[in-house]
């Protein structure tokens, strides 16, 4: 067996390690699988008592990173000043568990 | 005391079926009381894999509906009389498996039996929750694949979380069995070991089952391989998972397919 092929065949370890990235984001993730639906019915319920919201113009995204994930929460906001025309203008929450962290910006609240 | 075991897995095609077979047989052979029900409504294949196909007129669906008595549904096989089946109907609607109606049968069985185990379907629909829901303990079959462990892994969740006993706030008894093994490629680093899918799925080793054609052999002919060739390396391999069922220490030793080979033409020659 050539030294390629020796290194070839060994595909177990690889498989034990792509499982054990998998597993440990899904053991996380299992015991709130649907948390970004949770969050976005809540959100909405909040910001929908103040400012009048179309809830397909809200987007919820979570990226899950090593020590830090962010969950980026955009919401459109009509502005009533500028019925038509003009760019169109966004507020924006972000959220960022790992910092404990909330920033607003944006010009429409 | 009965116990009430589940066997499953999540995927399917990796043992469950040919497992409980195995077990139930293993354990049985001593005369102590085993049952094997089919939770796999509209796709049975356990009284196939026993050698009872020809042999079913009432199943589960009709025992909980009220068609049948449980004693009716119940086959006695026809090697070891204290080994009994109950199907899982080939026609009716899934639904017509409910949370009572499977309670019911199992208490029932309990009052008869030592054991009952659970033939679950694969997948994590209602067939595969109730298969486990009145489970004392779970054998979670899984071969060394990552699809498999990956599987294994979201079982192992749900054992922990919807079965009766999880809710009560006990521990459900989780066991291991790895089917499929081959010692040859795991040692050339083809497959994972039995030690990487310990470490990934961190549940007690129950036993290593080695893939043999003789695990074949014994569907085709509609035996459990634990009777159909006992002296075979799976057949010892499930007859040493059958005692540490029972509470027996005993090591575990990593089946090689040589063995198997061997204790064939040992067997072939002593008929």
């Amino acid at each position: 067996m050539s030294l390629f092929n020796f290194f070839r065949g060994r595909s177990a370890p690889i498989a034990r390690e792509r499982l054990q990235i998998l597993l440990a984001h899904e053991r996380n993730a299992g015991s709130h699988s649907d948390l970004l639906g949770v969050l976005r019915e809540e959100i909405l319920a909040v910001i929908g008592r103040h400012v009048s919201i179309d809830p397909d113009r809200v987007q919820i995204k979570m990226d899950r990173g090593k020590s830090v994930s962010t969950l980026a929460v955009d919401i459109e906001i009509p502005n009533r000043d500028h019925v038509s025309g003009g760019a169109p203008r966004y507020s924006s929450l972000t959220f960022e568990p790992g910092r404990d962290l909330v920033r607003m910006r944006g010009s429409g609240i | 005391m009965a116990q009430v075991l589940v066997v499953t897995s999540g995927k399917g095609g990796v043992g469950k079926t040919t497992s409980t077979a195995a077990l139930g047989a293993a354990l049985a052979h001593d005369g102590t009381k085993v049952v094997v029900i089919d939770f796999d409504v509209g796709l049975r294949n356990l009284d196939l894999v026993m050698g009872a196909e020809r042999r079913v007129v009432f199943d589960l669906i009709n025992v909980i509906n009220g068609v049948a008595k449980l004693p009716q549904a119940l086959i006695r096989d026809r090697r070891l009389e204290s080994l009994h089946l109950l199907p899982a109907s080939q026609t009716r609607d899934k639904d017509a498996l409910t949370e009572d109606g499977v309670a019911k049968v199992i208490d029932e069985l309990r009052e008869k039996f030592d054991w009952i185990i659970c033939d679950s379907p694969a997948g994590i629909e209602r067939g595969a929750t109730l298969a486990m829901r009145y489970a004392d303990a779970a054998i979670i079959v899984t071969n060394p694949e990552v699809s498999s462990v990956r599987d294994s892994d979201r079982i192992i969740g749900l054992l922990d979380s919807k079965t009766v006993k999880a809710e009560r706030g006990e521990r459900i008894d989780k066991h291991l069995l790895i089917t499929r093994y081959s010692s040859s490629r795991a040692a050339r680093g083809e497959m994972l070991s039995i030690d990487d899918v310990l470490e990934i799925l961190s549940t007690p080793l129950l036993g290593i089952i080695p893939e043999s054609q003789e695990v074949l052999r014994a569907s085709n002919v509609g035996s459990p391989v634990t009777l159909s060739n006992p002296l075979s390396a799976p057949a010892c391999a499930y007859f040493d998972a059958a005692r540490r069922l029972k509470g027996e220490q005993i090591s575990m030793s990593v089946p090689s397919e040589n063995r198997g080979i061997f204790n064939r033409l040992f067997a072939r020659k002593a008929a």
